[in-house]
Parts: structure tokens; C-alpha cells; sequence
């Protein structure tokens, strides 16, 4: 099949970029990544820069892919990476836009390459645990029930791949902040810390640029790793609670 | 023998709790619900209240809406206390509301050339908007039904004349169209505001979201009947 590519093409963050029109064949066993190996390689024979796009296990399990088909996150097929998208969802003919994530938050750093850091700098600001070293503790012997262990699982899913900020109009970062606060939240081992985990990350939250939620749920039918709105409202009422709870640093030590 | 002393600088006051919800988006959202709730019950209040129009007469030949207009005139604390409180639950409701639509902005300054709205309700997009057309409609159905300044001939208390004359020509426009805007903004913010508290445990949330769908509605059908009704002519005052 013979496709029509609008891509955004973007030296770098300086650059005002502009999209360029491309013609690739493609046939439906390949990947959508791989059809554009095969445009990157007629590009490179051209001897023309070929189109910088992030990618790593083409396995839709790290996180690393994604820009927007025809104004859709990761392309047509919902709750899947691009990288697991193929070229048998097209047809023969197809036009297809592809455009980076936008959001202030996310820079763009060379064609469909954007800078998702920030989701790092949301993640050190609270989303761990400290465990005590020394002997390993006996399996099991802290334990979770069965309904938190398998949501907690459900939100550890998130690959932190973005495409809940790129599909939200208001570039809202809340369904990963969310399934963060939600997967460590739900264990017993999240718990010491988890107002000021609720507290920091939504400060930091604040602090990278990303939008507020309104639930529209955008997000939710785009995550590759079918995270559930359910992990924003508890991050809301995480974050509410810990407001509430907060004590003063200085009546928190005490005398020792 | 001198005395050495010493300027201790106080540490910057730590921002209050409330200051602290405020100044976050979340906080803010938390505080919408609140208001949100206060709000649709107002609304629900209200909308009971006017049923009462198709009510008809008492034994004494007086209205029945006119009977619960005076009611509430004769209650200084209740008529008082509810503007008081709805007064506070619309400011801050708006106040947040267009506080974070205007920090919005700036969360992707460069817009999509493409984008495409997947899964979301047209109200859960247009909440903003709704919520505008609704704040305008307020205060023009306060000088329209509660003050009278725009209203043709209006006559205190007397809410059986004032409706079945007011709700006449281009008001009955825009009533039909505010009630509208109302349905939508509350299909939205009835299941939302969930969220905003906390409350989101997935077996009840696809729930809470058909069921606001019913409820918001059932209460702008209601509501969009009272203008329809004088234009048929089945309220006469």
C-alpha cells in the first residue's frame, strides 16, 4: 500500500518546524515503526535527514514511542503503543499526519522526539519508598489483600509514555501522576510516606507547566496501559487528605 | 555589661490549609465540588419549588406559587441565609473555575495542527462555556424574576403574573437556551465532582456517570417546561 505521511519535521527547540509531505510503501505485516525504517532508509539513500522518532523495545511495554496519527495519541487503535499499531489498521491511499506531543511541559526536541523529563522529575519527587536494609524480611509477611494488590498492579502498568497529557486539551499530566501516587498508595509498603508523596508530587506536578483535570477522559481511552480514571480521584483524595492531615514540621519530630 | 542581642526572623508563615487547596489545582477542583454540590442542590430546591405553578389555586382563590413566594419573603433567615451561601458557592465556584481555565492556557501554548476527541462527552468539553452562559443567565434572571428591572410588568410577589407574562418573546429564548447550557454543565459536573472528592472506585463510577446523565437531564427538561408551558398558554396568572 502507498501512503501519504504529513510529518512534523523540527531541527530542534529553537526551530519553528513546519510539516513535509513524504510518500512511503508499506505493506499491512509491518509495524507503523518500521514503516518509517523503511521511509528513513529511502531518506538516508536521498541523502535527505531522515525523521527522528523515539523508540526502544517495539513491544508496547517501555514507553519510549509515540506521536499523534491523525490527530489520535499512539494512532487509531486505542489502548495500544504506536509501536504495536500495524500497518493492516491502513489502507491503500491513506493520508496520515503525524505530529509530536504538545504541551509546555514536554519541549520538543527534533521532529516526533519530544523531552518528557519532567514525568522523571514528578517520579523523584515522591514516587518511592524507603525500605530498611539489612536482612531480607521473610516472604509474605506483609500482607496486602487480594482487591488492593491487584489495583495497585492494574496502576503499576503505566509506562509513562505521555499520551494521557498529549490526548488531554488541557495538557493535564493526572493519569500518570495518578496511577504513581495509586500503585504505591494502595500497598502497606506506600504508606509512611504517603502524604508527602501525594503532597510533593502534585506540587512538582505544578511546577512542570502540565494542565489541571476535568475527567474528561481522554486519557483514559488512548493509554496504551489501560490505566483507569479511578487513579485520579485518588490522587485527588490523596492530595485533599494529606492537606488536612499535614502537621507543622516542627510539632512532627518531637523530643526524640 | 553590655547585653548581646539577637534578631530571631521569623520563618515565613507556612500558607494555611485553605491556602494551600486554593493555590493548587486540585485543591481548587475540591472546592468546585463543594460549591458544585451546594449549587445542584439549590437548583434541585428550586426547581420543586416552581413545580408548584402547576398546582393551581387554594381553597382562598390564591396561587399556590405565590403562597410559597411569600412564604419565603415572610423568612428572613432562610430567604437570606440561601443567597448568602449561593452568593459565596457561585464565586468561588467561578472564580476557580476561570482561574483554571485561564492557567490552562499556557499548559500548550503550541496547539495541535490534528487532534481528535476520542472518548469525551461534548458537556465534559464545554464546561467553561456552560458554566459562562449560566453565570450570565443568573444574574439576568435576577433582574428578570427577583428584582423585576427586567421584566415589562412586574409585580412583587406576584410570581403566577410575572412568569406567565415574562416568560414571553426573546426571554423564553433564553431561557430555553440557559436551561440547556444548565442540563449540560450538570451531566458533567454531577459525575465529576466525584472525582474532585476522592471518590472514584470504578464499580460505581460508570454508574454515577448514567446516572448524572438522567438527572441532569430530567431536571433541564423540567425546568424548560415553564417557558414552553406560557407560550402554550397552560399558566395563566
Amino acid at each position: 500500500m502507498r501512503l501519504t505521511l504529513d510529518i512534523w519535521r523540527q531541527k530542534n527547540g529553537a526551530d519553528a518546524g513546519r510539516f513535509e509531505t513524504y510518500s512511503v510503501e508499506a505493506n499491512e505485516h509491518q509495524s507503523f515503526l518500521e514503516m518509517l525504517d523503511v521511509l528513513n532508509q529511502d531518506l538516508i539513500g536521498q541523502g535527505k535527514e531522515p525523521v527522528a522518532f523515539d523508540s526502544d523495545c517495539r513491544e508496547g511495554i517501555c514507553g519510549m514511542c509515540g506521536f499523534l496519527v491523525n490527530g489520535v495519541p499512539h494512532g487509531p487503535e486505542n489502548n495500544t503503543t504506536i509501536c504495536q499499531t500495524h500497518m493492516r489498521h491502513f489502507h491503500d491511499g491513506q493520508r496520515l499526519r503525524l505530529e509530536p506531543w504538545r504541551a509546555a511541559a514536554f519541549p520538543v526536541l527534533r521532529d516526533l522526539v519530544v523531552d518528557r523529563t519532567a514525568f522523571d522529575r514528578i517520579i523523584q519527587a515522591g514516587g518511592y519508598v524507603s525500605v530498611r536494609t539489612g536482612s531480607a524480611v521473610d516472604s509474605n509477611a506483609m500482607l496486602v489483600q487480594k482487591n488492593a494488590a491487584d489495583r495497585a498492579m492494574t496502576a503499576a502498568a503505566c509506562i509513562g509514555c505521555g499520551a494521557c497529557v498529549a490526548a488531554c486539551p488541557n495538557a493535564a499530566a493526572a493519569l500518570f501522576t495518578g496511577a504513581k501516587i495509586t500503585q504505591l498508595g494502595l500497598l502497606p509498603q506506600g504508606q509512611p510516606e504517603r502524604i508527602d508523596r501525594a503532597l510533593n508530587m502534585v506540587a512538582q506536578y505544578g511546577k512542570e507547566g502540565f494542565g489541571h483535570c476535568t475527567l474528561i477522559g481522554e486519557c483514559e481511552a488512548v493509554c496504551p496501559a489501560k490505566i483507569k480514571l479511578e487513579v485520579i480521584a485518588r490522587m485527588n483524595g490523596d492530595f485533599v487528605k494529606a492537606v488536612f492531615s499535614k502537621r507543622a514540621e516542627e510539632s512532627a519530630g518531637g523530643a526524640g | 555589661m553590655s547585653v548581646a542581642t539577637k534578631t530571631i526572623s521569623a520563618a515565613p508563615p507556612s500558607p494555611s490549609r485553605l491556602g494551600i487547596l486554593w493555590g493548587s489545582a486540585i485543591g481548587k477542583k475540591f472546592l468546585m465540588a463543594l460549591t458544585g454540590i451546594l449549587l445542584s442542590l439549590f437548583v434541585l430546591g428550586h426547581l420543586l419549588g416552581n413545580l408548584q405553578l402547576y398546582f393551581g389555586k387554594d381553597s382562598t382563590g390564591a396561587w399556590l406559587i405565590n403562597n410559597y413566594a411569600k412564604f419565603l419573603h415572610n423568612n428572613v433567615p432562610l430567604l437570606w441565609g440561601t443567597r448568602l451561601v449561593m452568593g459565596v458557592s457561585v464565586l468561588v465556584h467561578a472564580i476557580a473555575g476561570i482561574q483554571l481555565y485561564l492557567a490552562k492556557q499556557s499548559a500548550r501554548p503550541i496547539p495541535y495542527h490534528e487532534k481528535q476527541s476520542v472518548n469525551s462527552t461534548l458537556p465534559s468539553r464545554t464546561m467553561i462555556w456552560s458554566g459562562v452562559l449560566i453565570g450570565g443567565f443568573v444574574v439576568y434572571h435576577l433582574l428578570h424574576l427577583t428584582v423585576g428591572s427586567a421584566h415589562p410588568d412586574f409585580v412583587p410577589l406576584d410570581v403566577m403574573h410575572n412568569v406567565s407574562t415574562g416568560l414571553r418573546g426573546i426571554a423564553a429564548v433564553v431561557y430555553l437556551i440557559s436551561m440547556v447550557a444548565l442540563g449540560f454543565h450538570l451531566r458533567h459536573g454531577l459525575y465529576s465532582l466525584f472525582s474532585s472528592l476522592g471518590a472514584g472506585n470504578p464499580a460505581i463510577s460508570k454508574n454515577v456517570f448514567n446516572y448524572a446523565a438522567v438527572v441532569a437531564t430530567l431536571i433541564a427538561l423540567a425546568n424548560i417546561s415553564f417557558p414552553l408551558a406560557v407560550l402554550a398558554g397552560l399558566v395563566r396568572g
